[in-house]
């Protein structure tokens, strides 16, 4: 069982197809579950603490505005721990502000960087193209199992 | 600042959402009251919240996915159920989130497709999709083109 980072990160499609293929997704939910579970200082509603844009300089560089830097710090260690990837190209639910959008340019930087296999491809957008989209990702997960899987 | 006591703690949230013509969130509620011991289950418009041990949660889960296999989605929450941070009886509107779920809920129907029929197709001769890059750019011509049609 793999651990697969999926993007968008709070892909329900993606989280449900890697789960019922036996593996475990890394979605946003996890590390956010982690945050809001840990004791400390209320810093509602995330429990983002001033501590976790330090731990982003991990990914993003000091001039970096600190929104990139507290996102990293949930979306970092996932993708230091994931065994693959799979990404959605230009999914129309991955934007938002600067802070949203220069985090999923930096995840989806550091995942192509990552020596990872990884599947990249679009939502489908009719039933032909949802066949090749599910049997594009679940050969993709059959293949994690075997040794020397594609990179 | 005030010191934070978290609740729940140990515990897992599932999203179970349903897009069937056949089975409703009631329908699934039920079901998922008749096989549950100890954990919180919060029946929503797109399915349930289900909220409890790691073990407990995932064996309804596989439970509830045989009521319609094809067209039951799951996902992870990081918020239990109801938590006033997220809740939107409190807050008003959507909840953060769901506009996500909401644009998903309708490429769903063709994932669903794809899984039904990847129990009647050789998954050998099936392409592979397409993900040349550029793909999605409108190009200034066609554009263009688009422009001219609509101009008397």
């Amino acid at each position: 069982m793999a651990k697969v980072f999926i993007y968008p990160s709070t892909s329900l499609i993606l989280a449900d197809l890697v789960a019922r293929y036996g593996h475990t997704p890394l979605s946003s939910a996890i590390a956010i579950r982690e945050h809001i579970q840990t004791a400390g200082f209320e810093s509602s509603p995330l429990q983002i603490t001033p501590e976790d844009p330090k731990k982003g300089l991990k990914w993003a560089a000091v001039e970096v505005p600190s929104g990139v830097r507290g996102r990293m710090s949930l979306y970092g260690p996932m993708i230091a721990e994931s065994e693959a990837a799979i990404i959605i190209e230009d999914a129309d639910l991955a934007f938002g502000c600067m802070g949203c959008a220069r985090t999923n340019e930096l995840i989806i930087f550091l995942l192509r960087q990552k020596d990872i296999p990884k599947l990249e491809l679009r939502y489908p957008s009719s039933e032909e193209e949802g066949v090749t989209f599910v049997v594009a990702i679940k050969k993709f997960l059959e293949e994690l199992g075997k040794p020397g899987s594609a990179k | 600042m005030k010191e934070y006591t978290p609740a729940h703690v140990g515990t897992v949230t599932r999203y179970v959402v349903i897009e069937s013509f056949d089975v409703t969130p009631a329908d699934l509620a039920i079901r998922a009251y008749e096989i549950s011991k100890g954990v919180m289950i919060k029946e929503t418009c797109f399915g349930l919240t289900i909220m409890g041990e790691e073990k407990e949660v995932d064996r309804i889960i596989a439970e509830l996915r045989k009521v319609d296999p094809a067209h039951i989605f799951v996902k992870d929450r990081g918020f239990p159920p109801g938590d006033a941070r997220r809740c939107r009886s409190g807050l008003g509107g959507a909840r953060p989130g769901f506009h996500g779920m909401e644009f998903e809920m309708t490429i769903i129907p063709y994932v669903s497709h794809g899984i039904e029929e990847l129990e009647k197709r050789d998954t050998m001769t099936v392409p592979t999709p397409d993900t040349t890059p550029g793909k999605s750019i409108l190009s200034v011509y066609k554009l263009k083109k688009i422009i001219d049609s609509q101009e008397p």
